[in-house]
């Protein structure tokens, strides 16, 4: 039944077209994006667009190596591949190459390699085989922690290159210990969590006048509040044992975290983090500083209209008015050149990729093979979310590229490798058990 | 099931809410909020006019009136410009340091990477000095415009001028741009739509550093400048130029017209100025100059805009109307009775052309009271009513108290009393024709435009009707003629009638007694009136028109020459050079010519004032 010539034959098609779509929509936008009169084919391998080709047909070239492996490996060598790519983030800290104020990359000749994306794949093999490892619970602290230090190490090592963009990838695999059986009070408080934050920030900047001269800082007013609404909760559920030492502990918790958010942000952010974020949360209002980018962004996507300006006929991204229009902001071609139509096209083949990820792991027999499925659908869930979120005014700036679309071979490589393992153990799942 | 396995729809709905909040986001900014596309043309697209070439003027035999000569703008862009030797500079624009500081802040004031004019207008021989330089300060470039040029300083108040817009002439038709130049006065107020042509546009791509990446849509919103349309005007400018040299040092005007097409051939009005004084950058300068500083008030086209009396001219008028309603015949004679109006002469008792030939001031007394005392009511204040109502409308026809719809903006009237005029003065039947007997001799009320008497010329040539006069014989190469100048407007005064006036008219220059000797020419026979209008305690204004040669007219001509003396001493004169002039292309008199070059009559003006 596992005859050599048959490894195309269970993979899901659906995958693997709509891979081949996006990879193909990407090159196609690249080279509108850095489109110039003197370099129009697009072939011309000096330019972004003939290296992307190249990226292009070696990751089809990984898509039939992946495949080729047998179903077993990945989850043997989970533990292996995970301390290779920390092996490598430490690597790149000592040896790496300094881009942009970032350790983040190994350079070889012409060619870099960034190892960052590939630990997402380590990091989800690793914690894949680890969940699965522990039978139908995830439960009881130790395990938890455990979960959390294996995601803590990469988190940690990229933060030292550092690169924020990429440590935040790793926030992505709260979806998979949801689905696990991790509480999902916890998304509640996460939730909780953002919006207490950006209310805190929101009132950093803000004093209220009171009566009598009376001034009261934006913060103090929301700790005031907050409290006013324990004691109402209190007075109401006075009678429910030990509710007192509850609410103190959640006022507590809550004061400690507002006010913390301040000392973040006001202390620890540089200064073009937190000129990011208050341009995202419409503090500043800056088109030519800090809110250039998403201005620009936005300009570019907005101007494409209905049906877009056409295969190149873009002005904003080919002329520079936005800045990384081949990498994290590609999509600001898409929508410059195809206008709502192809921003509609891109984003539903990418919901069509992330529901068809979780049908198929819910289908899965083995754990690891679902837990992986998650894995993947985060991953990826979570680059679109900010990715396109940002080029549109919805999230920070944070550099992250849009998978198969933003020009660069590592973060291509690396996406086939992690969207193909899904694939190949799918298209095993009938002989897969554990 | 699985165990958390509805998780997953938690999940899925997490995703596509994200998906969907994005989507809605993309239609909003996508296809709701089009200030995105405004924000992406500004930023990324420019648009350079293509200024067309403005249509030039030629003369009726072909000669220059108005072309356009090369000026440059200076232009500046802010961000470009390096250290450089500012005192060079300066030196080589011939401007002060503080006038630099001031331009270059304002222009960085404006865009530091959008060019702005930095000095306008530099001359093309300037420019030729300041270009061999240029390359020694970057950011500074030229920018090729076009400027009016007249070869001979003539014509200006025909010609008129062009000046920037201004918010109100953008207000009134919205081709018009800041920085656009449009006619201002003169021939080229009236055919500016003509004379501009059409705008063109080139739409470039610029990137983030203001550098053109190419054309926009391989220029699909392009669009190339139409030139404007030549004009080809009626005036000989020769005989303008010659015009305007018999009146210097005098005020008043000149107005010839061709009889049987209306083509005005000359309109001088003294004084004149240099047309290149409004041109370029000393223009706003010389302008003030022209329109405040002087009391003469140049730029004043006396010929369509001043009005005056008549005079004696007028009694042609009176003589073709009493003719025509019969009141008199030819051979009808009055006594010279000098007790009701004054006259001057030996003669005594003369028929219709000796009375017009002795300009005899008591026989058009009795013609115009005939024609405003008809009998026809026993009130002599109706009857004077009746009378006046249908002179006036006679008098109208002649083109008198009318505008003539001649191709310069700003015509004045003139005025032709009627009923309602006095009813409104002494009050209804308060006045009769012993009021208003002033008329008569072309005094009294009535006021008449220069080129309204050179049009009466005209129409005594041609036995009866005119054209409206006017100055463009032909539009662009098709050689187009406004239509309503192609139409012959009739007197409906019988044509018979003029030949006695017509024979006066030859009395009045060629006859011994004649008021207008001085208008003789030897190889021409002219056909004149004179005319004085008294200014007390002022000289009197000289006015005389004519027509040449007697028969087949090729020309007509009315001269008004404010404050001189008789008509038939200076206007006389200066009406025959005028014809010998058109009709000879030269003159061979030159005492009478220094003659009346000599002549100055503004002083008199100014020491009685």
């Amino acid at each position: 039944m596992r005859a050599k010539n048959s490894i195309f034959q269970n993979i899901d098609w659906t995958i693997f077209w709509v891979f081949t779509a996006l990879v193909l929509m990407g090159w196609i936008n690249i080279y509108a994006a850095t489109y110039s009169e003197e370099h129009q084919s697009i072939f011309d391998m000096s330019m972004s667009y003939g290296k992307q080709l190249i990226w292009i047909v070696t990751s089809y070239v990984l898509v039939w190596v992946v495949l080729m492996l047998d179903p077993r490996f990945f989850s043997r060598l989970a533990y292996p591949i995970y301390g290779v790519c920390m092996a490598l983030l430490v690597g790149v800290l000592l040896f790496g190459t300094e881009i942009k104020g970032a350790k983040s990359w190994f350079t070889f000749g012409g060619f870099s390699f960034q190892p960052s994306e590939l630990a997402k794949y380590g990091t989800a093999l690793a914690l894949t085989y680890y969940l699965s490892s522990l039978g139908k619970k995830f439960q009881g602290i130790i395990v938890r922690i455990k979960a959390f230090i294996i995601l803590l190490i990469p988190a940690a090592l990229i933060l030292l290159q550092p690169d924020t963009g990429s440590v935040l990838v790793y926030a992505s695999f709260i979806f998979v210990m949801y689905r696990e059986g991790l509480s999902g009070n916890i998304l509640l408080i996460g939730l909780g969590a953002a919006v207490l934050f950006v209310l805190a920030l929101l009132l950093n900047y803000t004093t209220f006048n009171l009566p009598f001269d009376f001034e009261i800082s934006g913060q103090t007013l929301m700790i005031s509040v907050i409290g006013l609404i324990c004691l109402m909760i209190h007075q109401l559920f006075k009678r429910v044992k030990g509710i007192k030492i509850l609410i103190i502990l959640v006022f507590g918790v809550i004061s400690g975290y507002v006010y913390g958010v301040n000392y973040l942000f006001n202390d620890v952010l540089q200064e073009h983090q937190q000129s990011r974020i208050n341009e995202l949360l419409g503090i500043e209002h800056d088109p030519t500083g800090a809110g250039y980018n998403v201005h620009q962004s936005m300009i570019a996507i907005g101007s494409g209209g209905v049906f877009g300006k056409g295969f190149l006929q873009g002005t904003q991204t080919k002329f520079n008015f936005v800045p990384e229009q081949s990498t994290d902001f590609i999509f600001c071609t898409v929508g410059e050149e195809w206008g709502y139509f192809g921003s509609l096209v891109v984003i539903v083949l990418f919901l069509v990729l992330l529901f068809r990820i979780i049908i198929i792991a819910e289908r899965q027999r083995s754990t690891f093979s679902r837990v992986y499925g998650y894995c993947v659908a985060s991953i990826f869930f979570f680059h679109l979310a900010i990715n396109v979120g940002m080029t549109i005014g919805l999230a920070p700036v944070i550099g992250i590229p849009l998978p198969f679309f933003s020009y660069g071979g590592s973060s291509l490589w690396a996406f086939t490798i992690l969207l193909f393992t899904f694939v190949k153990m799918d298209s095993e799942r009938m002989h897969i058990l554990s | 099931m699985k165990p958390f396995e509805d998780r997953k729809f938690v999940i899925l709905g997490i995703f596509l809410v994200i998906g969907l909040i994005f989507l809605g986001r993309l239609f909003f900014i996508q296809v709701v909020d089009d200030s995105y596309q405004l924000s992406a043309n500004n930023q990324a697209l420019r648009s350079i006019t293509q200024y067309p070439v403005r249509g030039l003027i030629y003369d009726r035999k072909g000669q220059l009136l108005v072309y356009n000569e090369a000026a440059y703008d200076l232009m500046v862009v802010p961000s470009k410009v390096n250290d450089f030797d500012t005192a060079a500079f300066c030196n080589l624009l011939q401007i002060t340091d503080s006038v630099f500081e001031t331009k270059i802040s304002k222009a960085r004031k404006y865009s530091r990477y959008r060019p702005s004019v930095f000095q306008k207008q530099i001359p093309a021989s300037d420019w030729a000095l300041i270009s061999e330089r240029l390359y020694k300060f970057n950011g500074f470039y030229g920018e090729k415009r076009t400027l009016r040029k007249y070869p001979k300083a003539t014509s200006a108040h025909i010609l008129g001028y062009i000046s920037e817009v201004g918010g109100s002439d953008i207000e009134k038709d919205n081709y018009y741009k800041s920085g656009d130049y449009i006619g201002k006065r003169g021939l080229e107020k009236e055919y500016e739509s003509v004379l501009r042509g059409v705008r063109g546009k080139k739409v470039l791509m610029v990137d983030v550093h203001n550098r053109v990446k190419g054309s926009y849509r391989s220029g699909l919103y392009d669009t190339l400048p139409i030139a404007g349309k030549n004009l080809v005007s009626s005036i000989d400018r020769d005989l303008q130029a010659y015009g305007e040299k018999l009146m210097q040092g005098k005020r008043g005007s000149i107005v010839a017209i061709e009889p049987a097409t209306g083509e005005i051939l000359a309109m001088v009005s003294a004084p004149s100025y240099d047309p290149n004084l409004l041109v370029g950058r000393p223009r706003s300068k010389n302008y003030k100059v022209l329109q405040q500083n002087d009391s003469l008030n140049p730029l004043f086209n006396r010929t369509i805009n001043a009005m005056y009396r008549p005079g004696s001219i007028f009694k042609i008028v009176q003589s073709l109307i009493a003719l025509d309603e019969g009141v008199i015949k030819e051979e009808t004679r009055f006594k010279c009775n000098r007790s009701i109006i004054g006259c001057h002469g030996s003669h005594t008792n003369d028929d219709l052309v000796g009375a017009i030939q002795h300009s005899c001031n008591p026989y058009f007394y009795q013609v115009y009271k005939r024609l405003i005392q008809r009998g026809e009511k026993s009130n002599i204040f109706k009857d004077a009513n009746l009378g006046l109502n249908r002179w006036q409308e006679r008098v109208k026809k002649f083109g008198f108290g009318v505008r003539l719809e001649t191709d310069l903006p700003g015509l004045k009237k003139g005025l032709v009393p009627d009923p309602a005029f006095y009813n409104r003065w002494y009050g209804e039947n308060r006045w009769a024709f012993s009021t208003i007997y002033s008329n008569s001799i072309g005094e009294g009320e009535l006021q008449v435009v220069p080129i309204q008497m050179a049009n009466l010329a005209a129409t005594i040539a041609n036995k009866g009707y005119y054209y409206q006069p006017h100055l463009v014989k032909s539009i662009g190469e098709d050689s187009v003629k406004r239509p309503e100048f192609t139409e012959r407007v009739d007197t409906e005064v019988d044509s018979s009638f003029f030949n006695p006036v017509i024979e006066a008219m030859y009395k009045v220059v060629n006859e011994t007694g004649g008021t207008a000797r001085r208008a003789r020419i030897d190889s021409i026979v002219v056909c004149g009136k004179t005319g004085t209008v008294q200014n007390d305690p002022w000289p009197d204004h000289s006015v005389f028109m004519a027509f040449a040669p007697m028969k087949n007219p090729k020309i007509a001509i009315a001269v008004y020459v404010e404050y001189s003396d008789f008509g038939g001493t200076w206007a006389a004169p200066i009406s025959s050079l005028m014809i010998e002039q058109y009709l000879t292309g030269e003159t061979t008199r030159p005492d009478k010519e220094k003659r009346i070059t000599d002549a100055q009559f503004l002083d008199i003006y100014e020491g009685k004032k």
